[in-house]
């Protein structure tokens, strides 16, 4: 008997949250793992801050950061960043429809429309990178 | 086909002990049968003590929302043979403090819907004389997905942050106030805005997007809710740089 | 006007921009400035024709915007990652001025660097 019960006050039932909740639907696991991407982004953003300083600490000490790149534990781990920074991008630009609902007049923008629009914008950023650092 | 299938079902009755407890049964098993079926066979034939919602068995109602091996569904939509060999566990839906057993207190739901005002606003009502709001049928497809919310609460048990922060306004109550925000007879877009640009509105939302994939009636709330995040976040920018504007 | 808005739609439009840039831009740049260099595919512009690459105007500009607005990115989802992935509510006020503050002081640092030291 539950000495608690009040009549007409039933007391009701509210369960714990464990800690690791993300753990136990494959759903809350993929979100948690698509928000840890942003580490990998703040990584990007301090590696280029710290290459651009590089370059104004002269030619030696950027060839030391070169040399740095090149060792196999560096060089293996930016292509650990690479594919999580991929998933970052993949992630991001497939969800760009739902946050953007657009209109031309009265007729909305198809969503595919959208996401081939952001597709164009990362070929033609890489391309543009590509252009810059490798073809001239 | 096996012949019968177990139910582990979770009760609760708060006049005998202090926390759920789980009960089994053994249940037919009918080629067309849903998992409501299965309940409503328990109550009749096997333990007349269980407690539940349902009403319509047919997806429009949104009243037999529970959980089923860990899912959000409307049990008068869940085919029992889907679900076999079984065992299956039923449970009420996640997020709701337990009245009793599968029922769960929505009465938290209910005062955030009437937060956002889920009625046609305006300033001026159009008198009957005037005759009818006309509406084409592209305004109409601006909110007709939103209106198709049943109030299930499917949502609400998918979305961990409203497990975690019972203060989050949730997924359905966001939808259905862009149902109206869109609608091209209502007038208090603002209005609404002061209630859902709150950190416990839209701004407790990460975008997990379990809600929109749990939705019977594809509202899809968690695109409801990103297209208000840009909405408020153009108007916060304007009612910055223009604050002489009138609201 | 009755109730006061919250301030999260500016913090929200960093976050946005953040992911937006770093989506476009991050993978092909980590390709081309560390791992191409790094495994050797490619030598890259010589140390002058970088130097003289980094020090006009756009590349300044787009170097500040894009570090400054992926750490904001970075800082907003963090702080929402800790927030309901730890359950750390608790700590709200604390995890916000950190993330926040990080993001901040390194975009000064930015600032510095792209547009005096450079």
């Amino acid at each position: 008997m539950n000495q608690d019960y009040k009549l007409f006050h039933p007391k009701w039932h509210r369960t714990r949250i464990p800690i690791f909740w993300w753990l136990r639907k494959r759903a809350y696991t993929k979100f948690i793992t698509r928000e840890l991407t942003s580490v990998f982004v703040a990584y990007g953003a301090l590696l280029l801050l710290w290459q651009v300083w590089m370059v104004t600490r002269g030619p030696e000490a950027y060839a030391r950061f070169i040399a740095w790149l090149k060792h196999p534990l560096v060089s293996g781990a930016h292509v650990i960043v690479l594919v999580v920074l991929l998933f970052h991008t993949v992630t991001w630009l497939n969800l760009a429809p739902k946050a953007l609902v657009l209109h031309l007049g009265r007729r909305r923008i198809p969503n595919v429309v959208i996401l081939v629009a952001h597709y164009g914008a990362l070929l033609g950023a890489t391309a543009l990178f590509f252009w810059i650092l490798v073809g001239r | 086909m096996p012949d019968t299938v177990t139910l582990e079902v979770q009760r609760y009755r708060p006049e005998l002990e202090t926390a759920p407890t789980w009960q089994t049964y053994e249940v037919p098993v009918r080629a067309e049968w849903m998992v409501l079926d299965a309940l409503n066979y328990v109550k009749d034939h096997l333990d007349g003590s269980l407690s539940y919602r349902w009403a319509c068995r047919m997806g429009v109602c949104g009243s037999c929302g529970m959980m089923v091996n860990g899912e959000p569904v409307l049990t008068c939509a869940t085919y029992l043979e889907a679900l076999l060999p079984g065992p299956l566990r039923v449970q009420p839906l996640k997020g709701f403090p337990v009245i009793r057993d599968l029922i769960g207190d929505l009465t938290d739901f209910l005062q955030k819907l009437t937060s956002v005002k889920p009625w046609i606003v305006r300033d001026q009502a159009k008198p009957v004389s005037e005759g009818e709001y006309l509406q084409t049928p592209a305004q109409l497809a601006e909110y007709k997905q939103y209106a198709m919310c049943i109030n299930c609460m499917l949502c609400y048990a998918a979305c961990p942050i409203y497990e975690l922060e019972p203060e989050f306004i949730g997924p359905a109550a966001i939808a259905l106030a862009q149902r109206y925000n869109m609608d091209s007879r209502d007038e208090a877009a603002q209005e609404r805005m002061d209630v859902l640009s709150q950190h416990d509105g839209i701004w407790a939302c990460t975008f997990v997007g379990e809600c929109s994939a749990v939705c019977p009636k594809n509202v899809d709330p968690a695109g409801a809710i990103q297209r208000y995040k840009v909405t408020a976040t153009a108007d916060w920018f304007t009612s910055m740089l223009m604050p002489w504007g009138t609201k | 006007m009755g109730v006061q808005r919250s301030r999260e739609p500016f913090l929200w439009a960093l976050f946005s921009g953040g992911g937006m840039v770093s989506a476009l831009c991050l993978p092909a740049l980590a390709l081309l400035l560390w791992i191409a260099p790094g495994m050797g595919w490619m030598e890259g512009p010589s140390y002058g024709g970088l130097s003289e690459l980094a020090r006009h105007p756009l590349t300044r500009l787009f170097v500040f915007g894009l570090i400054t607005l992926s750490l904001y990115h970075w800082a907003h989802r963090f702080r929402y990652t800790l927030y309901d992935g730890l359950q750390l509510y608790h700590l709200n006020m604390l995890i916000a001025i950190v993330t926040y503050g990080i993001a901040t002081l390194l975009s000064i640092a930015t600032v510095v660097v792209v547009w005096f030291v450079l």
